[in-house]
Protein backbone atom coordinates (compact mmCIF):
# COMPACT_ATOMS: atom_id res chain seq x y z
CA UNK A 1 0.00 0.00 0.00
CA UNK A 2 1.81 3.20 -1.20
CA UNK A 3 1.78 6.19 1.10
CA UNK A 4 -0.13 8.94 -0.64
CA UNK A 5 0.24 11.61 2.00
CA UNK A 6 2.91 12.65 4.45
CA UNK A 7 0.73 14.77 6.75
CA UNK A 8 0.36 13.79 10.38
CA UNK A 9 -2.94 12.16 11.10
CA UNK A 10 -4.13 11.29 14.57
CA UNK A 11 -7.29 9.63 13.31
CA UNK A 12 -7.43 5.84 13.06
CA UNK A 13 -6.16 3.98 10.02
CA UNK A 14 -9.69 3.86 8.57
CA UNK A 15 -9.53 7.61 7.93
CA UNK A 16 -6.61 7.21 5.53
CA UNK A 17 -8.79 5.38 3.06
CA UNK A 18 -10.39 8.65 2.00
CA UNK A 19 -14.06 9.59 1.83
CA UNK A 20 -15.28 5.98 1.69
CA UNK A 21 -13.86 5.10 5.16
CA UNK A 22 -14.26 1.60 6.51
CA UNK A 23 -16.73 1.31 9.34
CA UNK A 24 -15.28 1.06 12.83
CA UNK A 25 -18.36 -0.58 14.27
CA UNK A 26 -18.44 -4.03 15.77
CA UNK A 27 -19.08 -6.62 13.08
CA UNK A 28 -18.16 -9.90 14.77
CA UNK A 29 -17.06 -10.94 18.22
CA UNK A 30 -13.44 -12.13 18.57
CA UNK A 31 -12.76 -13.39 22.10
CA UNK A 32 -15.91 -14.91 23.50
CA UNK A 33 -17.20 -16.51 26.67
CA UNK A 34 -19.86 -19.21 26.61
CA UNK A 35 -22.97 -19.80 28.72
CA UNK A 36 -23.87 -18.30 32.07
CA UNK A 37 -26.58 -20.03 34.15
CA UNK A 38 -28.35 -18.54 37.17
CA UNK A 39 -31.26 -19.32 39.46
CA UNK A 40 -33.08 -17.87 42.45
CA UNK A 41 -32.86 -19.85 45.67
CA UNK A 42 -34.05 -19.38 49.23
CA UNK A 43 -31.56 -16.71 50.32
CA UNK A 44 -30.74 -15.04 47.00
CA UNK A 45 -29.24 -15.82 43.62
CA UNK A 46 -26.80 -18.53 42.50
CA UNK A 47 -24.87 -18.04 39.26
CA UNK A 48 -22.38 -20.26 37.46
CA UNK A 49 -19.99 -19.68 34.56
CA UNK A 50 -16.88 -21.43 33.36
CA UNK A 51 -13.59 -19.60 33.02
CA UNK A 52 -12.93 -20.03 29.31
CA UNK A 53 -12.57 -17.35 26.65
CA UNK A 54 -12.31 -18.67 23.09
CA UNK A 55 -10.69 -17.01 20.09
CA UNK A 56 -12.83 -18.59 17.40
CA UNK A 57 -12.25 -22.32 17.82
CA UNK A 58 -9.14 -21.92 19.99
CA UNK A 59 -9.61 -22.09 23.76
CA UNK A 60 -7.29 -19.11 24.22
CA UNK A 61 -7.77 -18.06 27.84
CA UNK A 62 -8.64 -20.38 30.68
CA UNK A 63 -8.77 -18.12 33.74
CA UNK A 64 -11.29 -15.48 32.79
CA UNK A 65 -13.68 -14.37 35.51
CA UNK A 66 -16.97 -13.84 33.73
CA UNK A 67 -18.90 -12.93 36.87
CA UNK A 68 -18.30 -9.74 38.82
CA UNK A 69 -20.00 -8.07 41.75
CA UNK A 70 -21.53 -4.67 41.10
CA UNK A 71 -22.00 -2.31 44.01
CA UNK A 72 -23.37 -3.83 47.20
CA UNK A 73 -26.42 -5.63 45.84
CA UNK A 74 -25.74 -7.02 42.39
CA UNK A 75 -23.84 -9.70 40.51
CA UNK A 76 -23.22 -9.52 36.76
CA UNK A 77 -22.39 -12.49 34.57
CA UNK A 78 -21.62 -12.13 30.86
CA UNK A 79 -21.21 -14.29 27.81
CA UNK A 80 -20.07 -13.07 24.40
CA UNK A 81 -17.24 -10.66 23.57
CA UNK A 82 -14.96 -10.32 26.62
CA UNK A 83 -13.60 -6.88 25.69
CA UNK A 84 -17.17 -5.55 25.53
CA UNK A 85 -17.79 -7.09 28.97
CA UNK A 86 -14.76 -5.21 30.28
CA UNK A 87 -16.15 -2.02 28.73
CA UNK A 88 -19.46 -2.61 30.48
CA UNK A 89 -17.62 -3.09 33.78
CA UNK A 90 -15.98 0.31 33.23
CA UNK A 91 -19.42 1.90 32.63
CA UNK A 92 -20.76 0.25 35.78
CA UNK A 93 -17.72 1.34 37.79
CA UNK A 94 -18.52 4.92 36.91
CA UNK A 95 -22.21 4.40 37.68
CA UNK A 96 -21.50 2.95 41.13
CA UNK A 97 -18.89 5.60 41.82
CA UNK A 98 -21.34 8.44 41.21
CA UNK A 99 -23.93 6.57 43.26
CA UNK A 100 -21.51 6.32 46.18
CA UNK A 101 -20.49 9.95 45.86
CA UNK A 102 -24.02 11.04 46.72
CA UNK A 103 -23.25 9.56 50.13
CA UNK A 104 -26.94 9.57 51.02
CA UNK A 105 -27.37 6.06 52.36
CA UNK A 106 -29.07 4.93 49.16
CA UNK A 107 -27.50 2.47 46.78
CA UNK A 108 -28.44 1.16 43.34
CA UNK A 109 -30.18 -2.21 43.56
CA UNK A 110 -30.22 -5.00 40.97
CA UNK A 111 -33.42 -3.67 39.33
CA UNK A 112 -31.77 -0.30 38.74
CA UNK A 113 -28.56 -1.80 37.40
CA UNK A 114 -30.55 -4.09 35.11
CA UNK A 115 -32.52 -1.12 33.81
CA UNK A 116 -29.30 0.83 33.18
CA UNK A 117 -27.72 -2.08 31.31
CA UNK A 118 -30.85 -2.54 29.20
CA UNK A 119 -30.75 1.11 28.16
CA UNK A 120 -27.02 0.93 27.35
CA UNK A 121 -27.41 -2.23 25.23
CA UNK A 122 -30.48 -0.88 23.42
CA UNK A 123 -28.82 2.45 22.68
CA UNK A 124 -25.74 0.79 21.23
CA UNK A 125 -28.00 -1.39 19.06
CA UNK A 126 -29.76 1.75 17.83
CA UNK A 127 -26.41 3.14 16.70
CA UNK A 128 -25.67 -0.16 14.91
CA UNK A 129 -22.61 -0.66 17.12
CA UNK A 130 -23.68 -3.28 19.66
CA UNK A 131 -21.90 -4.52 22.74
CA UNK A 132 -21.73 -8.18 21.80
CA UNK A 133 -22.82 -9.69 25.13
CA UNK A 134 -25.65 -11.52 26.82
CA UNK A 135 -25.75 -10.30 30.38
CA UNK A 136 -27.20 -11.93 33.49
CA UNK A 137 -27.91 -9.60 36.37
CA UNK A 138 -28.85 -10.98 39.78
CA UNK A 139 -29.11 -9.53 43.25
CA UNK A 140 -30.94 -9.06 46.52
CA UNK A 141 -31.99 -5.78 48.06
CA UNK A 142 -34.21 -5.32 51.08
CA UNK A 143 -35.12 -8.97 51.01
CA UNK A 144 -36.30 -8.81 47.41
CA UNK A 145 -34.57 -11.25 45.08
CA UNK A 146 -34.06 -10.20 41.45
CA UNK A 147 -32.74 -12.08 38.44
CA UNK A 148 -32.79 -10.71 34.91
CA UNK A 149 -31.17 -10.95 31.51
CA UNK A 150 -30.29 -8.52 28.69
CA UNK A 151 -29.28 -9.54 25.18
CA UNK A 152 -27.02 -7.64 22.77
CA UNK A 153 -29.97 -6.01 21.03
CA UNK A 154 -31.70 -4.96 24.23
CA UNK A 155 -34.21 -7.79 24.72
CA UNK A 156 -34.63 -8.09 28.48
CA UNK A 157 -36.73 -9.95 31.00
CA UNK A 158 -36.62 -11.29 34.52
CA UNK A 159 -37.44 -14.80 35.65
CA UNK A 160 -36.71 -17.38 38.37
CA UNK A 161 -33.92 -18.89 36.30
CA UNK A 162 -32.03 -17.65 33.23
CA UNK A 163 -29.26 -18.83 30.96
CA UNK A 164 -27.34 -17.41 28.01
CA UNK A 165 -26.17 -18.97 24.76
CA UNK A 166 -26.17 -22.77 24.80
CA UNK A 167 -27.49 -22.65 28.32
CA UNK A 168 -30.81 -21.52 26.90
CA UNK A 169 -31.12 -24.76 24.98
CA UNK A 170 -29.49 -27.22 27.37
CA UNK A 171 -29.87 -25.79 30.89
CA UNK A 172 -33.29 -24.06 30.82
CA UNK A 173 -35.23 -27.32 30.24
CA UNK A 174 -33.50 -28.90 33.28
CA UNK A 175 -34.28 -25.81 35.33
CA UNK A 176 -37.90 -25.76 34.18
CA UNK A 177 -38.26 -29.33 35.34
CA UNK A 178 -36.39 -29.20 38.65
CA UNK A 179 -36.44 -25.64 39.94
CA UNK A 180 -38.85 -24.79 42.71
CA UNK A 181 -39.30 -21.96 45.20
CA UNK A 182 -37.07 -21.90 48.29
CA UNK A 183 -34.30 -24.16 47.08
CA UNK A 184 -31.67 -24.65 49.75
CA UNK A 185 -28.13 -23.57 48.99
CA UNK A 186 -26.95 -27.18 48.57
CA UNK A 187 -29.85 -28.07 46.26
CA UNK A 188 -29.30 -24.91 44.23
CA UNK A 189 -25.63 -25.69 43.74
CA UNK A 190 -26.44 -29.31 42.83
CA UNK A 191 -28.94 -28.10 40.23
CA UNK A 192 -26.49 -25.59 38.75
CA UNK A 193 -23.76 -28.23 38.62
CA UNK A 194 -26.13 -30.56 36.81
CA UNK A 195 -26.71 -27.85 34.18
CA UNK A 196 -23.01 -27.03 33.90
CA UNK A 197 -22.13 -30.73 33.50
CA UNK A 198 -24.51 -31.08 30.54
CA UNK A 199 -23.00 -27.94 29.02
CA UNK A 200 -19.51 -29.31 29.59
CA UNK A 201 -20.38 -32.51 27.74
CA UNK A 202 -22.15 -30.84 24.87
CA UNK A 203 -20.75 -27.29 24.37
CA UNK A 204 -17.37 -27.39 22.65
CA UNK A 205 -16.39 -23.96 23.99
CA UNK A 206 -16.92 -25.03 27.61
CA UNK A 207 -14.08 -26.16 29.86
CA UNK A 208 -14.08 -28.05 33.13
CA UNK A 209 -13.08 -25.12 35.28
CA UNK A 210 -15.95 -23.17 36.71
CA UNK A 211 -16.94 -20.76 39.42
CA UNK A 212 -20.21 -20.54 41.28
CA UNK A 213 -21.22 -17.16 42.66
CA UNK A 214 -23.73 -16.53 45.40
CA UNK A 215 -25.42 -13.26 46.25
CA UNK A 216 -27.57 -12.78 49.32
CA UNK A 217 -28.60 -9.83 51.46
CA UNK A 218 -25.19 -10.16 53.17
CA UNK A 219 -23.21 -9.75 49.94
CA UNK A 220 -21.42 -11.53 47.13
CA UNK A 221 -19.22 -14.63 47.32
CA UNK A 222 -17.53 -16.00 44.23
CA UNK A 223 -16.09 -19.47 44.71
CA UNK A 224 -12.58 -20.55 43.85
CA UNK A 225 -12.37 -22.25 40.46
CA UNK A 226 -13.04 -25.97 40.59
CA UNK A 227 -13.79 -28.89 38.27
CA UNK A 228 -16.86 -31.10 37.97
CA UNK A 229 -16.66 -34.87 38.11
CA UNK A 230 -17.29 -36.32 34.67
CA UNK A 231 -17.75 -39.83 33.39
CA UNK A 232 -16.38 -41.00 30.08
CA UNK A 233 -16.32 -44.77 30.72
CA UNK A 234 -19.12 -45.69 28.35
CA UNK A 235 -18.67 -48.98 26.58
CA UNK A 236 -19.38 -47.32 23.26
CA UNK A 237 -16.24 -45.24 23.77
CA UNK A 238 -14.14 -48.40 24.13
CA UNK A 239 -13.21 -49.69 20.69
CA UNK A 240 -15.10 -46.98 18.87
CA UNK A 241 -14.29 -48.42 15.47
CA UNK A 242 -15.75 -51.83 16.13
CA UNK A 243 -18.12 -52.51 13.25
CA UNK A 244 -16.34 -50.06 10.93
CA UNK A 245 -12.79 -51.43 10.45
CA UNK A 246 -10.41 -48.96 8.90
CA UNK A 247 -12.21 -46.00 10.43
CA UNK A 248 -10.76 -43.92 13.28
CA UNK B 1 -12.97 -2.69 -1.29
CA UNK B 2 -16.50 -4.19 -1.20
CA UNK B 3 -18.84 -2.71 1.37
CA UNK B 4 -19.02 -4.94 4.43
CA UNK B 5 -22.46 -6.35 5.20
CA UNK B 6 -23.88 -6.54 8.69
CA UNK B 7 -24.08 -10.08 10.03
CA UNK B 8 -26.31 -9.32 12.94
CA UNK B 9 -29.85 -8.04 12.83
CA UNK B 10 -31.00 -5.15 15.01
CA UNK B 11 -34.43 -6.80 15.08
CA UNK B 12 -35.77 -9.99 16.59
CA UNK B 13 -39.31 -11.30 16.81
CA UNK B 14 -40.23 -12.22 20.35
CA UNK B 15 -43.67 -13.41 19.29
CA UNK B 16 -47.03 -13.34 21.01
CA UNK B 17 -50.54 -12.27 20.17
CA UNK B 18 -52.63 -9.28 21.27
CA UNK B 19 -56.37 -8.76 20.99
CA UNK B 20 -58.76 -5.96 21.93
CA UNK B 21 -62.55 -5.81 21.77
CA UNK B 22 -64.68 -2.69 22.30
CA UNK B 23 -68.12 -2.83 23.89
CA UNK B 24 -70.85 -0.27 24.56
CA UNK B 25 -69.41 0.72 27.93
CA UNK B 26 -66.29 -1.43 28.35
CA UNK B 27 -63.12 -2.45 26.57
CA UNK B 28 -61.25 -5.75 26.84
CA UNK B 29 -57.54 -5.93 26.04
CA UNK B 30 -55.74 -9.26 26.15
CA UNK B 31 -52.33 -10.73 25.33
CA UNK B 32 -50.47 -13.96 26.03
CA UNK B 33 -47.42 -13.91 28.32
CA UNK B 34 -44.93 -15.96 26.33
CA UNK B 35 -41.68 -14.38 25.17
CA UNK B 36 -39.68 -16.35 22.58
CA UNK B 37 -36.70 -16.04 20.31
CA UNK B 38 -36.24 -18.33 17.35
CA UNK B 39 -37.41 -21.76 18.51
CA UNK B 40 -36.65 -21.10 22.22
CA UNK B 41 -38.88 -19.77 24.95
CA UNK B 42 -37.16 -17.06 26.99
CA UNK B 43 -39.80 -16.72 29.64
CA UNK B 44 -43.38 -17.81 30.22
CA UNK B 45 -44.42 -14.83 32.32
CA UNK B 46 -43.85 -11.61 30.43
CA UNK B 47 -46.62 -9.02 30.28
CA UNK B 48 -47.21 -7.34 26.91
CA UNK B 49 -49.91 -5.06 28.30
CA UNK B 50 -49.12 -1.53 29.46
CA UNK B 51 -51.48 0.99 31.03
CA UNK B 52 -50.63 4.30 29.43
CA UNK B 53 -53.38 6.50 30.93
CA UNK B 54 -56.45 6.22 33.08
CA UNK B 55 -58.56 5.01 30.16
CA UNK B 56 -55.93 3.83 27.68
CA UNK B 57 -54.31 0.41 27.72
CA UNK B 58 -51.92 -0.77 25.04
CA UNK B 59 -50.95 -4.30 24.14
CA UNK B 60 -47.93 -4.77 21.86
CA UNK B 61 -46.14 -7.74 20.40
CA UNK B 62 -43.10 -7.95 18.14
CA UNK B 63 -39.55 -7.01 19.12
CA UNK B 64 -39.60 -6.71 22.91
CA UNK B 65 -36.79 -4.13 23.27
CA UNK B 66 -38.61 -1.78 20.86
CA UNK B 67 -41.93 -2.42 22.63
CA UNK B 68 -40.35 -1.54 26.00
CA UNK B 69 -38.77 1.62 24.55
CA UNK B 70 -42.10 2.62 22.96
CA UNK B 71 -44.01 2.08 26.22
CA UNK B 72 -41.43 4.13 28.16
CA UNK B 73 -41.60 6.91 25.58
CA UNK B 74 -45.40 7.12 25.67
CA UNK B 75 -45.52 6.95 29.48
CA UNK B 76 -43.04 9.83 29.66
CA UNK B 77 -45.02 11.90 27.14
CA UNK B 78 -48.20 11.21 29.10
CA UNK B 79 -46.58 12.43 32.32
CA UNK B 80 -45.56 15.67 30.59
CA UNK B 81 -49.11 16.05 29.26
CA UNK B 82 -50.52 15.65 32.77
CA UNK B 83 -48.16 18.32 34.08
CA UNK B 84 -49.04 20.71 31.28
CA UNK B 85 -52.82 20.16 31.06
CA UNK B 86 -53.69 18.99 34.56
CA UNK B 87 -55.62 15.99 33.28
CA UNK B 88 -55.12 12.52 31.79
CA UNK B 89 -54.91 12.07 28.03
CA UNK B 90 -58.09 10.79 26.41
CA UNK B 91 -57.89 7.54 24.48
CA UNK B 92 -58.27 9.19 21.02
CA UNK B 93 -55.48 11.62 21.94
CA UNK B 94 -53.22 8.78 23.03
CA UNK B 95 -54.07 6.99 19.78
CA UNK B 96 -52.81 9.93 17.73
CA UNK B 97 -49.69 10.24 19.89
CA UNK B 98 -48.86 6.58 19.36
CA UNK B 99 -49.29 6.96 15.61
CA UNK B 100 -47.02 10.01 15.49
CA UNK B 101 -44.40 8.32 17.68
CA UNK B 102 -44.31 5.31 15.39
CA UNK B 103 -44.06 7.37 12.21
CA UNK B 104 -41.28 9.46 13.70
CA UNK B 105 -39.11 6.35 13.32
CA UNK B 106 -40.39 5.64 9.82
CA UNK B 107 -36.86 4.91 8.54
CA UNK B 108 -35.74 2.69 11.44
CA UNK B 109 -39.10 1.51 12.75
CA UNK B 110 -40.16 0.26 16.14
CA UNK B 111 -40.86 -3.38 15.33
CA UNK B 112 -43.99 -3.29 17.46
CA UNK B 113 -47.51 -4.39 16.52
CA UNK B 114 -49.94 -2.57 18.72
CA UNK B 115 -53.55 -2.50 19.72
CA UNK B 116 -54.70 0.37 21.87
CA UNK B 117 -57.90 -0.09 23.86
CA UNK B 118 -59.83 2.18 26.17
CA UNK B 119 -62.87 4.31 26.75
CA UNK B 120 -63.50 7.45 24.71
CA UNK B 121 -64.70 10.73 26.20
CA UNK B 122 -68.31 9.44 26.13
CA UNK B 123 -67.42 6.29 28.04
CA UNK B 124 -67.86 4.03 25.00
CA UNK B 125 -65.29 1.34 24.30
CA UNK B 126 -62.75 2.14 21.58
CA UNK B 127 -60.05 0.06 19.96
CA UNK B 128 -57.32 1.39 17.68
CA UNK B 129 -55.16 -0.93 15.62
CA UNK B 130 -51.71 -0.08 14.23
CA UNK B 131 -49.02 -1.29 11.90
CA UNK B 132 -45.31 -0.88 12.70
CA UNK B 133 -45.01 2.61 11.19
CA UNK B 134 -48.07 4.26 12.68
CA UNK B 135 -50.90 3.72 10.21
CA UNK B 136 -53.98 3.42 12.44
CA UNK B 137 -57.73 3.10 12.43
CA UNK B 138 -60.48 3.05 15.03
CA UNK B 139 -62.26 -0.30 14.93
CA UNK B 140 -64.62 -2.39 17.03
CA UNK B 141 -62.08 -5.20 17.59
CA UNK B 142 -58.61 -6.18 16.43
CA UNK B 143 -55.84 -8.75 16.74
CA UNK B 144 -52.09 -8.22 16.21
CA UNK B 145 -49.00 -10.33 16.53
CA UNK B 146 -47.98 -13.85 15.59
CA UNK B 147 -51.47 -15.32 16.11
CA UNK B 148 -53.36 -12.49 14.45
CA UNK B 149 -53.91 -14.40 11.20
CA UNK B 150 -55.55 -17.17 13.20
CA UNK B 151 -57.57 -14.91 15.50
CA UNK B 152 -58.82 -12.12 13.24
CA UNK B 153 -60.97 -14.27 10.89
CA UNK B 154 -62.66 -15.84 13.90
CA UNK B 155 -63.40 -12.43 15.42
CA UNK B 156 -64.75 -11.30 12.05
CA UNK B 157 -67.09 -14.25 12.12
CA UNK B 158 -68.31 -13.60 15.67
CA UNK B 159 -68.24 -9.81 15.81
CA UNK B 160 -68.50 -8.59 12.25
CA UNK B 161 -68.85 -4.83 12.37
CA UNK B 162 -71.27 -3.13 10.02
CA UNK B 163 -69.63 -1.34 7.12
CA UNK B 164 -68.46 2.19 7.96
CA UNK B 165 -70.01 3.29 4.63
CA UNK B 166 -73.56 2.61 5.75
CA UNK B 167 -76.02 5.44 6.39
CA UNK B 168 -77.13 6.16 9.06
CA UNK B 169 -73.73 5.47 10.69
CA UNK B 170 -73.83 2.29 12.75
CA UNK B 171 -71.86 1.50 15.87
CA UNK B 172 -68.71 -0.56 15.37
CA UNK B 173 -68.71 -1.72 18.97
CA UNK B 174 -70.05 -5.12 19.78
CA UNK B 175 -73.45 -5.59 21.44
CA UNK B 176 -71.96 -8.44 23.49
CA UNK B 177 -71.89 -8.08 27.26
CA UNK B 178 -68.59 -7.76 29.11
CA UNK B 179 -68.64 -11.37 30.32
CA UNK B 180 -69.45 -12.67 26.85
CA UNK B 181 -66.58 -10.68 25.37
CA UNK B 182 -64.12 -12.02 27.98
CA UNK B 183 -65.35 -15.53 27.24
CA UNK B 184 -64.81 -14.97 23.52
CA UNK B 185 -61.25 -13.79 24.20
CA UNK B 186 -60.50 -16.94 26.19
CA UNK B 187 -61.87 -19.14 23.41
CA UNK B 188 -59.90 -17.29 20.79
CA UNK B 189 -56.58 -17.58 22.62
CA UNK B 190 -57.09 -21.24 23.44
CA UNK B 191 -57.51 -21.87 19.72
CA UNK B 192 -54.60 -19.70 18.63
CA UNK B 193 -52.36 -21.50 21.17
CA UNK B 194 -53.09 -24.81 19.46
CA UNK B 195 -51.66 -23.77 16.14
CA UNK B 196 -49.29 -20.85 16.76
CA UNK B 197 -46.02 -21.88 18.40
CA UNK B 198 -45.36 -18.39 19.70
CA UNK B 199 -48.66 -18.10 21.55
CA UNK B 200 -49.27 -19.87 24.84
CA UNK B 201 -48.29 -20.24 28.53
CA UNK B 202 -50.71 -17.76 30.08
CA UNK B 203 -53.34 -15.28 28.99
CA UNK B 204 -53.57 -11.86 30.60
CA UNK B 205 -56.89 -10.04 30.25
CA UNK B 206 -57.47 -6.42 31.21
CA UNK B 207 -61.02 -5.06 31.35
CA UNK B 208 -61.63 -1.29 31.36
CA UNK B 209 -65.04 0.03 32.30
CA UNK B 210 -66.71 2.87 34.17
CA UNK B 211 -65.82 1.23 37.52
CA UNK B 212 -62.14 1.17 36.70
CA UNK B 213 -59.72 -1.51 35.64
CA UNK B 214 -59.76 -5.26 36.26
CA UNK B 215 -57.14 -7.91 35.51
CA UNK B 216 -57.72 -11.63 34.93
CA UNK B 217 -55.42 -14.55 34.06
CA UNK B 218 -56.02 -17.89 32.36
CA UNK B 219 -53.59 -20.77 31.85
CA UNK B 220 -52.81 -21.75 28.26
CA UNK B 221 -50.99 -24.74 26.83
CA UNK B 222 -47.28 -24.61 27.52
CA UNK B 223 -46.06 -26.58 24.53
Amino acid sequence: MATTMVKENNAGPAQLLGPESASERTLYPYVTGTSVVALKYKDGILMAADMAASYGSTLRYKSVERMKSIGKHSLLGASGEISDFQEILRYLDELILYDNMWDDGNSLGPKEVHSYLTRVMYNRRNKFNPLWNSLVLGGVKNGQKYLGMVSMIGVNFEDNHVATGFGNHLARPILRDEWHENLSFEDGVKLLEKCMRVLLYRDRSAINKLQIAKITEEGVTISQPYALKTFWGFSAFQNPTVGAEGSW
Amino acid sequence: MTKQQANWSPYDNNGGSCVAIAGADYCVIAADTRMSTGYSILTREYSKICKLAEKSVMASSGFQADVKALQKHLAARHLIYQHQHNKHMSCPAMAQLLSNTLYYKRFFPYYAFNVLGGLDSEGKGCVYTYDAVGSYERVGYSAQGSGSTLIMPFLDNQLKSPSPLLLPAQDAVTPLSELEAVDLIKTVFASATERDIYTGDKLEIVVLNADGIRREYMELRKD
